[in-house]
């Protein structure tokens, strides 16, 4: 299985990059998407996997029985979930606006000042 | 002694208050912090003369080694009496030479600290405190080079000097690191007896060249000279000052006290007399090309200075001697003509000496003042300048390369003499084409520092007993690294070849100086001299500094996203390739948990998603693909025990989707597909990117997962956290700043997406 | 216009959605659960209450504008925090009392769910901020 989830993550990497590298907001943003979720596999699958044994201590019990899933990775991956939807949605807003403003379906043309 | 150095740094901002009309005696007070160290720098003069090394510490980076120690001894007392005597008398004339300037309080804060900058450089007692001072006097003196920074000629001349001069610091903090590291250790106490050790050391010559690099950047050799010249756009006191007195020393003091240590050897000889000899002389000679006063001034400071390194080179207990008498008299007539120049500059508003004539009727007691200082540049008994030149010659005969440094020596000296004249014989003593009525007097200010300067040079040559013992032997047995010998300053050593010498130095300056204008007639002469060389190769370096950044910048910051995110990813791919390459990995293929049905389907629905987000033609289709997959992995923490990811997944997968359908329709189409070669070159770096991922990961698993801090989380939640959910504990307790931190985060992505789009409408409603 | 089932379904689907959210958030320090989760569903139930309606009715259904919910959060968050201080503890570090509610039992209530609370305010105002924002324009 740890495998198989290696090449999902490869996938889903190399599907978010090659979206991220189109000229089309849409694809862009959904790229970006497709990259959190390859991550948060990533650093999930990474940890060791753990089937069906969430990391709860039982009622009446000082610590967990035996072993569980780890802790650790799933914070930080929840924090992860949250913070990249966060990011989604500005980065997609932002997409919006520069499309109304500068009228170009092209992130190629989408340069208000710079060099 | 360490609030000695502390003490101008403390003081300094002291100088930005507003003064009110208090203004017009702002010189005077700022001359007290000045005054006060010289007093106390001249009462340490026994215990110094008598042999004694003051070490002040104070433990600064203790991990690093790295003190802030002070150390002082002959020779940084000399330089310390310099720095502050000169300093008291620079202050009280800079108030009145700025006087009514609206930025006064300004150049007094960068001059206070400028002078304690300088302090500490001379009284470091490592070479790591030395450095960072060293680079302190360049900063401040790019702000008081640029003080007019309304003109361009000014700050083009203040970012040159602190262009070169930081260059040379780099230089000298690699220099200084590779010398301690050979000497195995950075204080002075046992960097100066470690000697034998470093000379004989492989890293010897590499160390030197560095540090070279930067005493010569700072004191100007050529071909690093051609700041200094420019530098003069800074107000008087400060070129004065810092291009005179003090700062350009700052490599001489460099090297002088490290010669104990590096000196001594055939590279330090050929290096220091090689550069010194050609600075001596191309000083000299440009000095007489120049008309204006502080350009003449600029120029034979270049050659003093180029002078001083040649007798450090040359090295013998003679030659030291010579150099520090010759440093002593340097500082006491260039520090007057300096002055003197700023103040017939103030009283007459021109410093050309084409154009002043007359100057000693009107402004007698500055004309005293240039004509002492003048006479001791020159070299005129019983003035300092001659003994520093006898010195000089004598040191030159004695020398390996007799023949050759007394040529140098005497050439320049006859230079110098036209030069000396040609400040003073025409602007003071000339008979004016027609009366100047108006001239403002100059203030006591302006007129007392060049005649205590001058003064002190007629004095110290008259009574050298007065510096001799107390002063210059001790710094005499710092840099020659033996006992303190009395120097042998003596107005008459009988009839010699060194009298001689002297006599035609004289004749033939004044002879030069008389041929001058003749001599101005010859274009080779006059035009075609070297010198300009390599301030022209230091326009088209920055020139060429410019340009590559240009083309850089066009390149690196194209403007199109695509190219950014090419250029991370491929570097990221392409240097983690390299490491796992070079390192030999490869991974096995690690069969942990076997594969189940229902998760071989749910990697199977996650890679159709994949599949189909990438090659939709349609935009919903693809959202919903994204959407699959996002399901997907929320299935996958089911699987494996996280219920409170999955659960968020689910939630946010939901969320996101809507989002994508409530702005679908605001967003733009897609475009028609990408050329196939930019299609090819994008799917080759995705694919090369996922395998990387994929092989790294399999590294990971192999490598065997888990934290080490799973045990902590497991035993604390429940006795410490009163928790049972360890990942919520973890988020709410443990890790609690972290979360802060990213409920900040989200807040800030709402707020941007409420100010992008709700903003926008209600202006648009006004 | 949404149709009438769904805005139907949606005014009797909200309370248990709410209900749900909250039951997480206080869970959360036993079973799977915990602000952010709570957070989103509630989230999820009033960006629905948008779809069906609009983002007007949400956001007079709110009352309070989403960000300053999302700052109010963050203020509750950083005050359980700062409320440690008081007793010499560093930032952040958890304070636990005990609630006896006679009937209807004793518990243990602490700062982390303080935090938790602010946690939830937050993740709920800052996702109804995008969701409103985005609904009024299209």
């Amino acid at each position: 299985m740890e495998t198989l989830l290696a090449i999902i993550v490869g996938v889903l990497f190399g599907a978010g990059v090659y979206l991220m590298l189109r000229r089309t907001p849409v694809k862009l943003v959904i790229g970006l998407a497709l990259l959190s979720n390859a991550v948060n596999l990533l650093i999930f699958t990474a940890a060791g996997l753990t089937r069906a044994r969430p990391p709860l201590v039982p009622v009446d019990a000082l610590r967990p029985e035996g072993v569980t899933a780890d802790p650790l990775p799933q914070a930080l991956i929840l924090t992860a979930i949250v913070i990249s939807f966060g990011l989604l949605a500005f980065t997609l807003v932002l997409f919006r606006r520069a499309y109304e403003v500068l009228g170009t379906r092209d992130i190629d043309e989408m340069q208000g000042g710079g060099p | 002694m360490l609030w000695s150095v502390l003490a101008g740094f403390i003081l300094a901002p002291l100088a930005l208050l507003p003064a009110g009309p208090a203004a017009r005696w702002r010189g005077w007070f700022q001359a007290l912090l000045p005054l006060g160290l010289t007093l106390y720098f001249l009462g340490r003069l026994g215990a110094v003369a008598g042999g004694q090394v003051l070490i002040a510490h104070q433990s600064w980076v203790p991990g690093l080694g790295v003190d802030l120690a002070f150390y002082l001894d002959g020779l940084s007392l000399l330089f310390a009496l310099l720095i502050t005597g000169v300093g008291t008398l620079v202050m009280a004339y800079a108030g009145a030479y700025l006087h009514g300037h609206p930025q006064q309080g300004r150049f007094f804060f960068w001059l206070t600290l400028f002078m304690a900058s300088m302090l500490g450089l001379v009284l470091a007692g490592n070479v790591l405190t030395l450095f960072i001072f060293w680079e302190l006097t360049s900063l401040t003196s790019f702000f008081l080079i640029g003080f007019d920074h309304q003109r361009e000629a000014a700050r083009q001349a203040a970012m040159q000097a602190l262009l070169v001069t930081a260059l040379g610091g780099a230089a000298l903090l690699a220099g200084l690191l590779v010398l301690g590291q050979a000497a195995g250790g950075y204080d002075f106490a046992t960097f100066l007896s470690r000697g034998e050790v470093l000379r004989a050391h492989p890293w010897y010559l590499a160390g030197l060249l560095l540090v070279l690099g930067g005493a010569f950047t700072k004191s100007a050799q050529v071909p690093f000279h051609f700041w200094l010249p420019s530098a003069m756009e800074a107000p008087t006191p400060v070129s004065a000052y810092l291009h005179s007195v003090t700062m350009v020393k700052a490599g001489v003091y460099l090297l002088a006290r490290l010669h104990p240590v590096l000196g001594g050897t055939p590279a330090w000889f050929w290096l220091l007399t090689g550069f010194g000899g050609a600075t001596l002389l191309t000083g000299a000679w440009l000095a007489l090309r120049q008309s204006d006063m502080k350009r003449i001034l600029a120029y034979t400071t270049v050659s003093a200075l180029g002078g001083l390194v040649l007798l450090l080179g040359v090295g013998s207990e003679a030659a030291l001697h010579a150099a520090l008498v010759y440093l002593l008299a340097h500082a006491l007539y260039k520090g007057a003509l300096f002055l003197t120049a700023g103040a017939v500059d103030h009283a007459a508003g021109s410093r050309d000496v084409n154009q002043l004539r007359g100057l000693a009727r009107p402004l007698p007691l500055l004309a005293a003042a240039a004509t002492a200082a003048a006479l001791s540049m020159a070299g005129l008994p019983p003035l300092l300048g001659f003994l520093a030149k006898e010195a000089l010659y004598r040191a030159a005969l004695a020398a390996p390369v007799a023949g050759l440094l007394t040529a140098l020596a005497w050439t320049s000296g006859v230079l110098l003499v036209a030069a000396a004249l040609l400040l003073v014989a025409r602007p003071f003593f000339a008979a004016p084409r027609t009366p100047r009525a108006d001239l403002h007097a100059p203030t006591p200010a302006l007129w007392l520092g060049p005649l205590l300067l001058a003064g002190g040079g007629l004095l110290c040559g008259l009574a050298p007993g007065l510096v001799n013992r107390p002063l210059l032997a001790a710094a005499g047995a710092a840099v020659t690294g033996g006992p303190p010998v009395p120097l042998d300053l003596a107005l008459w050593h009988g009839v010699d070849a060194v009298l001689l010498l002297g006599l035609l130095t004289l004749a033939a300056g004044v002879a030069l100086y008389v041929n001058l204008g003749r001599l101005a007639r010859v274009p080779a002469l006059w035009r075609g001299a070297p010198g300009w060389g390599t301030a022209r190769l230091y326009e088209l370096g920055v020139a060429a500094l410019y340009g590559l950044a240009r083309r850089q910048t066009r390149i690196l910051q194209s403007g199109y996203l695509r190219h950014y995110i090419l250029t991370l990813v491929g570097f990221a791919v392409g240097l983690t390739a390299l490491t796992l390459v070079s390192r030999g990995l490869s991974p096995s293929l690690p069969g942990l948990a076997e594969l189940r049905l229902f998760e071989g389907a749910v990697a199977l629905m996650i890679l159709c998603g994949a599949l189909f987000a990438v090659f939709s033609p349609s935009r919903l289709s693809a959202v919903v693909a994204m959407g699959t997959i996002g399901y997907g992995v929320a299935l996958i923490f089911v699987e494996f025990g996280a219920p409170d990811l999955a659960m968020t997944q689910f939630v946010i997968e939901t969320m996101t989707v809507i989002l994508f359908v409530l702005s679908i329709h605001r967003l733009p189409t897609y475009l028609p597909r990408s050329s196939r070669l930019v299609q090819g070159r994008d799917a080759l770096l995705a694919i090369a990117a996922g395998g990387l991922m994929t092989l790294l990961m399999l590294l990971v698993l192999e490598a065997g997962g888990g934290s080490r801090v799973a045990e902590f989380f497991a035993e604390q939640t429940w006795p410490a956290a009163h928790g049972r959910d360890i990942v919520n504990v973890i988020l709410v307790d443990f890790r609690a700043m972290d979360t802060l931190g990213e409920i900040a985060v989200l807040t800030l992505a709402g707020v941007g997406v409420h100010a992008l789009l709700r903003l926008r409408s209600k202006a648009g409603e006004n | 216009m949404p149709s009438l089932i769904l805005r139907t379904a949606t005014l009797y689907l909200m309370p248990m959605l709410l209900l749900l959210s909250a039951f997480l958030l206080l869970r959360g320090h036993y079973l799977p659960g915990g602000g952010f989760i709570g957070g989103l569903v509630a989230a999820a139930t009033f960006s629905l209450h948008c779809l069906a309606f609009s983002a007007q009715a949400t956001r007079e259904l709110l009352r309070v504008p989403p960000v300053s919910l999302a700052a109010v959060g963050l203020l509750t968050a950083l005050l359980s925090g700062v409320l440690s201080l008081g007793e010499g503890a560093p930032f952040l570090t958890g304070r636990w009392g005990r609630l006896d509610a006679g009937v209807l039992g004793v518990y243990d209530l602490g700062t982390p769910l303080l935090f938790d609370l602010g946690i939830y305010l937050v993740v709920i105002g800052a996702t109804l901020s995008i969701v409103t924002s985005l609904a009024e324009e299209a």
